[in-house]
């Protein structure tokens, strides 16, 4: 699903450039479980916003499903992302003026999808996180757990092939991570393909892989 | 008058402890004027807020908007005079990441039922007079603390609602993307919006009229800056 080849990253200061990325060679297939960890600094969000398209290479090929990512243009870019990742952040970004359903259904509303299916597909994404009683609640009505789960509901309401999470237990305390991370490890039974990013032995114990960045380069 | 309260009064209660958040708060905004509140953490700033922006009802007490008298309003009710009367803008921009610049801009136009051509025409407006056009197509994640914030006083804006109710709308901003956004907030007061922002700082509330104190969920003290005209 995903092939990385001599991806780098760097950022150019006048004459100096500082390197984030090097070289890093990548294969991830379909339905794969996949960490990535490391020191603050190593590179591994940057890696995760490349893989998501939200950031490009500065040298190297990134396949996605067999195109060539690296040569398409910003539209393209856009309309790939949008139909293939869920991207689950630390901080929940919901909308404080809108209810928990409304928050739920804004993905659906930008698709040509029918009312009653957009209705169908958000009381399933309220079941699945366990957030029903919560629909008609307002973000700031509920607790920090509740709110990244809403936040997560709504990143795979569309069903992503792929969800990319960085550090998505970083706000949560141990027992809604564990929550968070459980439905992680259920979506991914289900044969959705996952990368995140922790510092957490924990989390990484859910994923079957793990891949450690040092400095930009990926660790033998 | 946009906006008129009389012995505003919000409690939360738990099992054993009652907190009142709100106590009996007497405010009266016209159209077009432009205040701010300030006060410690903990004051009621923002609970106020959210009543006064139909997100809460108040826990007794009466408020008026738009002479509507709203305060036992049920959810669905305030949904609709809140969606077509009022933006709001958060400290923390509030915008969504799965949508596009674009598409988080024209999120209040698909909720008032607008066609897809006006909704097309009203957001490249608002892009191109906040300068976010070359950004329409990427996602918030890919913009700056100051761009993010830009689109969400855009999206705020794009229904032109009568009433922006802003909460620490410079809180996660530095200095020069701080003014950046009052300016624009400043602008919206002279094309006749009433704006109610909440701040902890005493330079940006100095852009409003009218300061309002709150401490421990009362009025304490009130300063008017500037005469206007009512």
């Amino acid at each position: 699903m995903i092939k990385l080849r001599g991806i780098t990253k760097y950022y150019s200061t006048g004459y100096v450039k500082t390197f984030v990325l090097r070289n890093v060679n990548l294969e991830i297939g379909e339905g794969e479980f996949v960490t990535i960890m490391g020191p603050s600094g190593a590179g591994k969000s940057t890696l995760l916003y490349i893989l998501g398209m939200l950031d490009m290479p500065s040298e190297g090929e990134y396949h996605f499903d067999g195109q060539p990512v690296h040569t398409f243009s910003d539209k393209r870019l856009t309309e790939l992302h949008k139909h293939s990742i869920g991207f689950v952040f630390q901080s929940y970004h919901l909308i404080d003026d809108l209810t928990v359903y409304e928050n739920l259904e804004t993905p659906l509303l930008y698709k040509k999808i029918k009312g009653s299916e957009r209705k169908s597909l958000v009381a399933e994404a309220l079941d699945q996180f366990h957030i029903v009683a919560k629909k008609g609640l307002f973000p700031n009505q509920l607790s920090g757990g509740q709110q990244q789960r809403v936040a997560i509901a709504r990143a795979l309401i569309t069903k992503p092939k792929l969800i990319l999470a960085d550090e998505p237990t970083g706000n949560l305390n141990s027992k809604e991570g564990k929550e968070i991370m459980e439905m992680f490890a259920e979506l991914n039974a289900g044969g959705t393909t996952i990368v995140q990013v922790t510092h957490s032995e924990l989390n990484a114990a859910y994923g079957r892989r793990t891949i450690h960045l040092l400095d930009g380069w990926v660790q033998p | 008058m946009i906006i008129q309260t009389k012995d505003l009064k919000k409690l939360y209660s738990t099992e054993e402890v009652e907190t009142t958040a709100l106590n009996n708060i007497n405010l009266e905004i016209q159209e077009g004027e432009y205040v701010a509140i300030m006060g410690p953490s903990g004051c009621g700033k923002s609970t106020l807020l959210n009543i006064l922006g139909l997100i809460d009802n108040p826990t007794s007490g009466e408020y008026q908007f738009l002479g509507k008298d709203v305060a036992k309003y049920s959810e669905r009710k305030r949904a609709g005079l809140r969606k077509s009367n009022i933006g709001f803008v958060f400290q923390s921009f509030n915008l969504i990441d799965e949508l596009t610049v674009f598409e988080n801009i024209e999120l209040p136009l698909l909720y008032l039922g607008f066609s897809a051509s006006e909704r097309k025409k009203r957001v490249n407006e608002v892009l191109e007079h906040m300068a976010l056009m070359p950004r329409k197509n990427h996602f918030p994640q890919q913009l700056s603390g100051g761009q993010q914030q830009r689109v969400a006083v855009a999206r705020a804006v794009v229904a032109k609602p009568k009433l922006i109710l802003a909460d620490e709308p410079t809180g996660n901003l530095d200095s020069t993307h701080g003014e950046e956004v009052m300016n624009l907030l400043a602008e919206l007061h002279a094309n006749g919006t009433t704006i109610v922002m909440v701040t902890h700082s005493q330079a940006y509330a100095e852009y409003s009229q009218r300061i309002i104190y709150l401490f421990d969920g009362q009025v304490v003290s009130e300063n008017i800056r500037t005469k206007f005209k009512l």
